[in-house]
């Protein structure tokens, strides 16, 4: 068994196996939970699935080190880094175009393969505990662990079609479990606001894909992401005041889907109403996994995208909006979770941005117009960010769901001074603050200099302004929400009751239940420690596809040139840190201002801009009145309407016809008369029509 | 004797008449029944009618074993048939009795006899103390089920006789033999304006035949062989005046049996009328005879007048896909609701044929089936919704998820798969159509295939309407007392549902068949 | 007398008949004038068989004497048909009191 090529064959063999685990487990999961054990037995639903899930983190670590030492460690035979594990023709369209169900392994996929199947893991794990008294916990199960593999399909998927076929997939479940408690009309409401919100970003994102196959004749990231594509694309259509280049406008279709379902502005507005579903379901979907999606098509259609005149522009500009608006509005928020879901946006808007700003230089315009790509730093940092920031911001929502699993409400005013009673939610939830907050040596310190220093080393200064910006900001609403539930004194009924007799505790099980606080202990390990473990992996792995071996790609040391950045940025992050404590550490202020109080600026970002405000607007007063409401009118007054009209007419027609045949025996002789007198005269006048019958055979 | 091209099971062409004559059998021994013996009467139909299934099954699985059809790459445009013969049975007219199936064929005949089946135990309830129908309001309720499923079974007929037939006068005879009993099924044992309803649905269906009639002799008489065979008539260049109006003649014609925009109307109102068995019918397998229709006759006999018009007629599919979807926001009606979704759903399938591609013929036969099947789940589940609560009204139900979880369960599964949610077969044939939409030609293929798919938006819009509206919520205070779904109930709706996802999850060995009987017809565009 | 002489007669019988038909609001009369329309139609027969083309080349391989005979035939089933229609027109006289044509609109839906 010394023969390397036996073993290599064996270990490929064993890697293809456990790649079709990673899909098969968390499937069989939401079968075996949907069908059978989460209707009758729902305890045991979540230890299978969560059984289930563990065995699928296994795979997953078992493809990615099969992966690294197969593939990573041999660029000889794989100078790109990637390979497929297995693929199978789904539906063939002629042509070298075809649907294609496959596993495609690069850099990308394999981390976050590992991060889904690991937070995943988690969130089973701790939904066991969290759901324990929920009606309905068996369907719980089956959806996050159908959301799982829908998750698993869509980060392996080698082309377009699959990412699309798993892409609608994550929506439904998202929408299926932020429905969850059916019952409640605003978790109803919010799950159907997300779900037609991203698919209407999903339409314009199948635009953007039927485009790439018709126009590349292929759905291949692998043949989409080559200069081929992208010279047979870059033509422009139309003519005139219509004329627009194809690739940009494909890019920026495909774009959309990401735009919609990473809820970048203004396509936001469902990720806060998401919050309506379990906080377990946040945790997974709405923070670490689905909602980056959209970063990670970026990511994977980056070369593609980097083609494009402007395509990155828009990218980076809708990341900077959203980093910077979701971060001021987190400042003014009282909802636990709310305040989280707006952190999320501003952190998916990072990511956004540092893909952005990695515009590539145009070698040769001529002719074909190839584009190679010279600084993918941003690439780089915006996966690892999506990595560390997969694992702290789940462990803030998991934390959340501690604290309001103990006080029973998602105010911020509801609670405080919980830090004696939760301590080791104090803590994780600590680590994970000064993660997000970005303070060295925790996991989000390194990804957000990365991100600045990609944007500063492509000379993109109002967007490292707005990184800045974003950070100080990210500071300041992390140690409020922190100080506020921690710190302090119980400021309702609700909390002082629990900080007061354990009694009423007691009833409800301890206040930190140790199957949930075992997820944050774990979590709080990477939200520490990835940072500056990962940094360097990424740094030399993760890097965009290249269509050649040879293409020149120069990376670019993120901040080795930019010392100074640092400490602005950490500067900025305890300026945020200290002007939290200022405030809301003295005990001078709550959360906030009582309703329709507060300075202008305070009230527009509480009020979230009125963005929602617009879009109801929209929908009820544009869509719905000058669309629906004319197509309803049009449908049943004029369609309907002009055929029981002509039904009136014909009646009235022959209602006449009828007084003419007045049942007489002389007016039907007549009549039959009248008719002998013109067949005769038909007959007498040469005409072929009495032959017709005749020529019949 | 004409020679008939046929590659598969000749010998078998009996079993394919018995798909028909067995309904009608059936029918005939129905009438025998002592109406008041309610409970065999409908348990013959089912026998029937799942002996009726097992055959179509058998023979679908026939074909699909058998080789693949010879002449495809090769631009061959004769459609091979399996299961074929033919005998003469109107000489004066050189009328014959033509039959056999291709993959297109084969597989609607599958569709039917999968929502037949599904149809008739979706039914069980006519007849029956407390069951819809003018008939429970006569005199004794149990006077309904004889006529009802005599009825049913002759509709049944006359849907498979048209998909194996051949011959255009066979497929006329056939096609007019579904409209009667629509009409009294509707008339006799709808709800609502019934009357009305089927009236309209019958008038304007006989408009439709008007045009088909003319269009169908106006072949027969020019093609200057005096054939109503598809297979000798596709042979025949028929002269660009001739096709120039004998196309949109027969493709209107057919269009409005197929759902057409602006001659939808008769179906709202027809299938919110008619009972569940038959909405489930019609909107699942009846409609489909005019998408059939429009392909293998119109399409396939007459491709310049193809050429010449199809651009035409993309203007109203794409316009009936848009306008489906906003009327069917505003419906209040549950079947309303779904009647106008068939209505964007069935422009899908125009939209399909007006790419004039592969890909888009493709997803136009796919849309067929994968409507048919989706289309007939939503109407069962409604109408076993209805059962339970009296009521069609979206805003009068809240919450039924928790009392009726198994129902609700199908509800929501039905309409993602209407949505075109990816693993359902409704997403399988949009991509096809979208895809060979974007393929297709010319500067308005393309606005057309942009509004098709932004079409998926209102799509999500109307269905997530209902399922929140109807299934979410907070549950009325009557609704413990309602009971899930029994047993007979859930056959027919997991039959459905396994169709749905099987064509959802497996496209492609069907899509590989459908491609072969397609290319005679693409050939035949392209000469 | 010949055969345009013999036309010309059936013809005006057969107007007088029609008109007859079409404006006497008496049954009675109105069967009277149906019988002259017959007896117009029996003209020809006899005409046709006596100056017409069969006469003369025999062509249809019948007899001359076929016109003749038809009206034989013809004169008896008309005779039958009137009685039959008297005994009709006096059960519906017996019903309606009325011999009025233009009461009889039933036919009318």
């Amino acid at each position: 068994m010394d023969n390397p090529v036996l073993l290599t064959q064996e270990a490929w063999s064993s890697l293809q196996t456990a790649a079709w685990a990673v899909l098969i487990l968390p499937l069989l999961s939401f079968l075996v939970n949907g069908l059978w054990l989460g209707r009758k037995h729902e305890r045991a639903a979540g230890w299978t699935a969560t059984a289930l899930l563990g065995a699928t983190l296994a795979c997953a670590l078992h493809v990615a080190s099969g992966w690294r030492s197969l593939v990573l460690q041999h660029p000889e035979l794989y100078p790109s880094r990637t390979a497929l594990a297995w693929e199978h023709v789904w539906l063939n369209f002629g042509g070298n175009l075809s649907a294609r169900l496959g596993f495609y392994l690069d850099p990308a996929s394999v981390m976050m393969i590992v991060v889904v199947s690991a937070i995943s893991f988690l969130v089973h794990f701790y939904s066991i505990r969290y759901m324990k008294h929920e009606r309905g916990a068996g369907r719980f199960f089956a959806l996050l662990s159908l959301f799982t593999f829908a998750m698993l399909g869509l980060i392996v998927s080698g082309n377009l079609i699959q990412t699309f076929f798993f892409w609608e997939l994550v929506g439904a479940a998202s929408y299926l479990l932020i429905g969850f408690w059916y019952t409640k009309p605003a978790a109803v409401a919010a799950s159907k606001k997300a779900f037609v919100l991203t698919r209407f970003a999903d339409a314009f994102f199948l635009m953007g894909v039927l485009l790439t196959g018709v126009n590349t004749g292929s759905f291949d990231f692998l043949v989409v992401n080559g200069p081929a594509a992208a010279a047979e694309l870059n033509r422009t259509l139309g003519a005139g005041l219509f004329a627009f280049k194809l690739l940009s406008v494909t890019t920026v279709l495909l774009y959309m889907g990401a735009w919609g379902k990473s809820a970048m502005f203004p396509f936001h507005v469902w990720l806060p109403d998401a919050m309506e579903g379990p906080t377990p379901v946040s945790a997974l979907i709405h923070s670490a996994t689905m909602v980056v999606a959209g970063v990670y098509l970026t990511a994977r259609l980056f070369p593609l995208f980097a083609a494009a005149e402007h395509t990155l522009q828009l990218v980076a500009f809708t990341g900077a909006l959203t980093a910077v608006f979701a971060a001021a509005v987190a400042c003014t928020q009282t909802d636990l979770k709310r305040i989280l879901a707006f952190s999320t946006l501003s952190q998916l808007g990072l990511m956004m941005l540092a893909l952005g700003v990695s515009i590539p230089t145009v070698a040769n315009g001529g002719g074909g117009a190839v584009t190679t790509i010279a600084n993918t730093a941003g690439y780089t940092a915006a996966l690892f960010h999506v990595f560390t920031h997969a694992f702290f911001k789940s462990l803030l929502f998991l934390s959340a769901g501690v604290i309001i699993h103990a006080i029973h409400s998602n105010d911020l005013r509801d609670a405080g001074g919980l830090r004696k009673k939760m301590p080791w939610t104090y803590i994780s939830t600590l680590a994970a603050c000064l993660a997000l907050a970005g303070l060295w040596p925790f996991a989000g310190f390194f990804s957000k200099e990365e991100i600045l220093g990609a944007a500063l080393g492509n000379g993109h200064f109002t967007f490292v302004a707005a990184g800045l910006l974003t950070g100080g900001l990210t500071a300041f609403y992390m140690t409020r929400y922190f100080v506020l539930v921690f710190h302090g004194s119980a400021r309702t009924h609700a909390s002082s009751a629990m900080n007061a007799d354990h009694a009423g505790a007691a009833h409800h099980g301890p206040t930190e239940p140790l199957l949930m606080v075992l997820p944050l202990i774990v979590l709080t390990v990477p939200s520490v420690l990835v940072g500056w473990l990962g940094r360097n992996a990424f740094l030399k792995d993760m890097l965009p596809w290249t269509s050649s071996a040879t293409a020149p790609v120069e990376h670019l040391e993120a901040h080795a040139g930019f010392p100074w950045m640092v400490l602005v940025a950490t500067a900025l992050a305890l300026s945020g840190i200290g002007t939290g404590l200022y405030l809301y550490g003295r005990k001078r202020w709550t959360a906030g201002y009582a309703d329709d109080r507060g300075p202008w600026l305070y009230r527009i970002l509480r009020d979230k801009l009125y963005v929602d405000e617009v879009y109801s607007f929209l929908i009820r007063k544009v869509g719905s009145r000058f669309v629906i409401t004319p197509a309803d009118w049009a449908e049943r007054k004029i369609l309907n309407a002009s055929f029981d009209q002509g039904g009136g007419v014909l009646n009235k027609l022959a209602r006449g016809l009828s007084r003419y045949q007045n049942g007489q025996v002389q007016r039907s002789v007549a009549t039959a008369l009248l008719g002998l007198v013109l067949l005769l005269a038909l007959y007498f006048s040469g005409s072929p029509l009495p032959h017709l019958f005749g020529s019949l055979k | 004797m004409t020679p008939v091209s046929t590659f598969a099971y000749s010998a078998a062409s009996n079993l394919l008449t018995l798909t028909w004559a067995l309904p009608l059998a059936s029918a005939a021994a129905l009438a025998l029944f002592p109406r008041q013996r309610v409970s065999a009467i409908r348990r013959f139909a089912l026998a029937a009618n799942t002996l009726n299934l097992i055959l179509v099954a058998v023979l679908t699985v026939l074909f699909f074993k058998s080789p693949p059809v010879p002449n495809t790459s090769s631009g061959g445009t004769e459609t091979m048939l399996a299961f074929a013969a033919d005998h003469e049975w109107l000489s004066v007219l050189n009328v014959h009795y033509l039959i056999g199936v291709d993959a297109i064929s084969i597989t609607l005949m599958l569709l039917a006899a999968v929502i037949l089946f599904s149809g008739t135990l979706a039914s069980w309830t006519i007849g029956a103390p407390g069951g819809t129908g003018k008939v429970a309001a006569l005199a004794s309720s149990e006077n309904g089920a004889k006529e009802f499923f005599i009825l049913l079974q002759i509709l049944a007929a006359g849907v498979f006789g048209c998909f194996i037939s051949f011959d255009l006068f066979t497929f006329f005879v056939f096609n007019e033999l579904t409209l009667i009993p629509t009409y009294l099924l509707i008339a006799l044992f709808g709800s609502g304006r019934r009357e009305y309803a089927a009236m309209k649905l019958t008038l304007i269906l006989m408009g439709g035949s008007a045009l088909i009639f003319l269009g169908i002799f106006g072949l027969y008489f020019e093609s200057g062989i005096h054939s109503f065979s598809i297979l000798e008539l596709s042979q025949v260049r028929f002269h660009p005046d001739f096709q120039g109006w004998a196309f949109p003649v027969l493709f209107l014609g057919f269009g409005i049996l197929g759902n057409m925009f602006p001659f939808h109307i008769w179906s709202p109102d027809g299938h919110a009328s008619a009972p569940t068995a038959v909405s489930m019918l019609l909107a699942g397998v009846h409609m489909k005879l005019g998408a059939y229709g429009c392909l293998r006759i119109a399409m396939y006999l007459l491709p310049e007048g193809a050429g010449m018009w199809m651009n035409v007629f993309l203007i109203p599919a794409v316009v009936g896909v848009v306008w489906g979807g906003f009327v069917a926001v505003r419906q209040k009606d549950l079947k309303y609701m779904n009647a106008y979704s068939s209505v964007s759903h069935c422009g899908l399938v125009f939209v399909g044929l007006a790419t004039l591609n592969l890909i888009g013929l493709r997803g136009a036969v796919l849309q067929m089936l994968a409507h048919g099947f989706i289309t007939a789940t939503v109407f069962a589940v409604i109408g076993m919704i209805y059962q339970r609560t009296h009521t069609r009204r979206i805003p009068d139900m809240s919450g039924l998820m928790r009392s009726i979880p198994f129902l609700s369960v199908v509800f929501v599964i039905a309409g993602m798969a209407a949505l075109g949610l990816p693993g359902f077969a409704g997403f399988a044939a949009e991509l096809n159509i979208f895809l060979g939409a974007f393929a297709a030609a010319g500067t308005l293929a393309r606005m057309g295939a942009v509004l098709a798919v932004l079409s998926i938006i209102v799509s999500a819009i109307y269905i997530l309407r209902a399922v929140n509206g109807v299934l979410h919520g907070p549950p009325k205070e009557n609704a413990a007392v309602l009971s899930d779904a029994v047993p007979v109930e859930k056959i027919a709706l997991l039959t459905l549902l396994a169709a749905i996802l099987v064509l959802g999850l497996w496209p492609g060995p069907v899509v590989h068949r459908i491609d072969d009987a397609l290319m005679p017809i693409l050939n035949n565009l392209k000469r | 007398m010949n055969l345009a002489g013999c036309l010309v007669l059936s013809g005006a019988l057969f107007a007088v008949g029609v008109f007859g038909l079409l404006t006497r609001r008496n049954m009675i009369a109105a069967l009277l004038s149906l019988e002259l329309t017959v007896v117009a139609a029996l003209i020809n027969f006899v005409a046709f068989a006596r100056f017409g083309a069969a006469s003369a080349t025999n062509v249809a391989g019948g007899d001359a004497h076929a016109g003749s005979i038809f009206v034989f035939f013809a004169v008896a089933a008309t005779a039958a048909e009137m009685a039959l229609a008297l005994a009709l027109v006096i059960a519906l006289r017996r019903r309606r009191q009325s011999l009025d044509i233009t009461d009889l609109d039933g036919l009318h839906g």
